[in-house]
């Protein structure tokens, strides 16, 4: 791997649609069509004038096989470079980072969606995700994995589920302050233990739940932008990985993938000690523990140091290192494939001091994490500068 | 940016049902590839897996299932997914994760197992269309390429018998293939009197379902010149997805494969196709389809396919030999596996190790497409024996 490839590549525009938990009257089409009109409107450009274009989706999602298939006309990709990463938007970023960097490309657009709502059952959707030979037969809800590497996560770190629940009250006051976060509430410790278990020690309110919506992302070169006369907030760093799939080689207790994405971006940015370098965080919280988890996996601080942080509020908005001011998913809702790039998408905004109440001062440079859910064991990272 | 080379292959047997899981056969391929490398799993700094739908095996993030079995552990890892053309687009993910300088070494893996479909594969493809305007029809995939054949026939008065030499070639060529799963030596009267499918698609003028897994090795130009004396070149690489709105397009030409081979020769510096591409591997999963893509590619005019397949041009010893390796319609389909397995064929063919396969005349430069979706994507890599000539042309 080559050093420092910092500043040259750069996002000038993003756009999504509200998340919102139900969405009857429109289609993925229609929310993916207003994503990208914003987009291109905020990068300033015409649709012709990007050259490829990345979708992130799988197909059990969509309830479609190979849909990629229906991914070009909305974004007015049609007869252009376009390709699906069946996998988180973060990923796709990285892709179209990659392509960029070859020289061969200026603009690229990436698309990622969630119409969860259409989703009849998604956790039979998620256990088909599992091993069909070793893990299926068992005919468990595919939560009772959240429930085992929590217990394994809170055993080895001596973290305890009200810390969990901590995250949920602190990012879920934090989506107060969103406009458009539809999980946003102000709950109290109490509420989330009250809450019922899904499978021990993991409650209803350590989930997040699921949402609506559509976000595009436009990525240019640093020549591209300069030459429009764009303010990019830089990529300096891309990280992406993957832990043993199967459930019984995995290490349960730490986040393996989170850990290596991280170190492949910070060396791309040139961070020797991230800690300081990272002035805000959007990382995955899908389930309450798994940011914490991440906190810790991506060397913001020492292994069963993230409960300590999080008493002592520096993780909140104010805090000396805020993770979800967005107030996460959690807040905002688990977006699937679009949950990274909608977090993208806040990063931006909030680089650009555009993030109005949720403002965190003085952000320079943040970091945006996701994970590919249950039972994957695979995250992405990007880390953004302005 | 760095150039890319290929250094290593492998392709698995291609088999209506192996007893190999998709993970085992996706090992398999990754082994032959590093092997034929000289390079363990450790040496590789990324994989790229190529897989193309999920319902095939019933499973949920196939990608994330497979990536043990391709050696993803621990790495870098990401699945890319054009459809039926992502056999040819793996390498080119392959080729911007080098050639972006963020790898030196990368693996790609493809693998498909269509046989867990049950009771057959056609089924899997019955959920591909869009869900209100079509799915009510009950269309399968036969049915709108009964259609595109069809029309591609009506429009240049092609005859049955005109296509269906390109199964009796193509099938012959895979006599030579051991991973071949229908080699056989059959006549156009074999063809023209196989069981309808849906006409005018027959039993003999369509590739069979199948199992396997295919495997390359990817490097930059430093890396690859210390590991090999002979690194075949990706010269040019080119993708273009049209509208989904299939039914409202022209199908007697594929416009989104010219696109695709013009940003790959623009790349390449490629001028005149015809005379510079000397061994071809296009995308064959039904016979027409190949005078479909040849046409496509500029690499004949339109509508003249069928002509210069009867004049033997496309025969192994031909001037622009199609289908050395025998094809989908000789080797099977196994989707993503098969057009990898084209750019394996072309990679052996420039280094001259295709054996009893080998093309006359040392060619220099070939190309590989596959083509998917709904009529809609073609994906298209140029390699050599060259490095690339025209250095920094911008996609358009």
């Amino acid at each position: 791997m080559t050093k420092s490839n910092s500043h040259k590549v750069g996002i000038i525009g993003v756009g999504y649609t509200p998340s919102t938990p139900l969405s009857p009257s429109r289609s993925y089409k229609e929310m993916v069509f207003d994503a990208a009109v914003r987009a291109y409107c905020d990068a300033g450009i015409e649709f012709s004038e990007i050259q490829s274009f990345v979708s992130c989706s799988e197909d059990f999602l969509e309830g479609t096989s190979i849909f990629d298939e229906y991914t070009p006309d909305q974004l007015g990709a049609a007869l252009k470079p376009v390709h699906t990463i069946s996998a988180d938007g973060i990923f796709g970023v990285a892709a179209a980072y990659m392509q960029i960097l070859t020289g061969r490309f200026d603009i690229i657009a990436v698309e990622a969606h969630s119409k969860a709502s259409n989703i009849v059952d998604i956790e039979e959707i998620d256990s088909l995700a599992l091993d069909p030979i070793y893990n299926r037969p068992l005919g468990l809800n595919p939560h009772f994995i959240l429930g085992l590497e929590m217990a394994r996560f809170c055993h080895e770190t001596k973290t305890s589920p009200e810390d969990c629940a901590r995250v949920v009250v602190k990012n879920r006051r934090n989506a107060l302050d969103h406009p458009f976060a539809p999980f946003a509430s102000n709950l109290s410790i109490k509420d989330v233990a009250r809450s019922p278990v899904i499978s021990e020690p993991l409650r209803e309110l350590d989930v997040a739940r699921h949402s609506d919506g559509a976000c595009v992302v436009v990525l240019s070169s640093a020549s591209a932008a300069k030459k429009m006369k764009k303010y990019p907030v830089w990529i300096t760093g891309v990280g992406w990985s993957s832990d043993a799939p199967s459930l019984e080689t995995r290490e349960w207790g730490r986040p393996l993938y989170a850990e290596l994405a991280g170190a492949m971006a910070f060396k791309m940015a040139g961070m020797k000690n991230p800690r300081k370098a990272i002035d805000f965080l959007e990382i995955d919280d899908t389930a309450s523990y798994k940011e914490l988890q991440h906190l810790e996996a991506l060397g913001m601080c020492r292994r069963g140091e993230a409960k300590t942080l999080l008493r002592r509020g520096e993780t909140q908005r104010d805090g000396s290192m805020p993770v979800n001011p967005s107030g996460g998913s959690l807040g905002l809702g688990h977006l699937l494939e679009a949950t990274g790039l909608y977090r993208v998408a806040e990063a931006c905004e909030q680089l650009r001091g555009f993030a109005g109440r949720r403002q965190v001062k003085g952000a320079k440079s943040g970091l945006v994490m996701s994970w590919r859910g249950i039972p994957a064991t695979s995250g992405a990272v990007a880390v953004l500068e302005i | 940016m760095p150039d890319v080379a290929i250094i290593g292959a492998g392709t698995t047997r291609f088999m209506r049902r192996s007893l190999e899981t998709g993970k085992e056969l996706s090992y398999e391929a990754a082994k032959m590839a590093l092997d034929s490398a000289g390079l363990t799993l450790k040496d590789i700094q990324a994989v790229c897996m190529g897989t193309a739908p999920d319902a095939f095996d019933g499973l949920h993030m196939k990608g994330e299932y497979l990536l043990d079995g391709a050696g993803g552990f621990g790495k870098p890892y990401m699945r890319g997914y054009v459809g039926g053309g992502t056999g040819v687009f793996a390498p080119i993910q392959g080729w911007y994760h080098v050639a972006s300088g963020l790898f030196d070494i990368c693996l790609v893996v493809c693998e498909e197992k269509m046989s867990s479909c049950q009771p057959h594969p056609q089924g899997a493809f019955l959920t591909i269309f869009d869900h209100t305007t079509e799915r009510p029809l009950g269309p399968n995939l036969l049915w709108i390429f009964a259609l595109e054949m069809n029309r591609y026939m009506t429009t240049y008065g092609i005859q049955k018998k005109d296509i269906a030499l390109v199964s009796v070639k193509n099938k012959k060529n895979a006599m030579d293939n051991p991973i071949a799963q229908l080699p056989m030596e059959i006549t156009v009267d074999d063809v023209l009197k196989s069981e309808v499918l849906a006409w005018p698609v027959q039993r003999l003028d369509v590739s069979p379902t199948s199992d396997g897994a295919a495997a390359i090795v990817l490097a930059s130009e430093k890396v690859a010149r210390k590991l090999t004396n002979k690194p075949v070149w990706i010269q040019g690489v080119g993708w273009s997805l049209d509208t989904s709105y299939w039914t409202d397009k022209d199908l007697c030409y594929p416009r989104y494969v010219e696109k695709a081979a013009r940003m790959a020769y623009g790349m390449a510096g490629v001028k005149e196709p015809k005379k510079e591409i000397n061994v071809v591997e296009p995308y064959d999963p039904f016979d027409y389809k190949e005078l479909h893509h040849l046409e496509g590619l500029l690499l004949c005019d339109k509508g003249d396919a069928p002509r210069i397949t009867a004049d033997g041009v496309t025969q192994r010893n031909g001037n622009m030999p199609a289908c050395p390796s025998g094809g989908l319609l000789g080797c099977g389909n196994p989707i993503a596996a098969s057009g990898l397995m084209k750019i394996s064929e072309i990679f052996y063919q420039l280094r001259g190790e295709a054996g009893k396969r080998q093309v006359p005349g040392k060619p220099l430069r070939g190309l590989a497409q596959a083509w998917g979706d709904l009529m809609q994507v073609g994906t298209v890599v140029v390699m050599g024996v060259d490095k690339p000539r025209a250095k920094g042309k911008k996609a358009r």
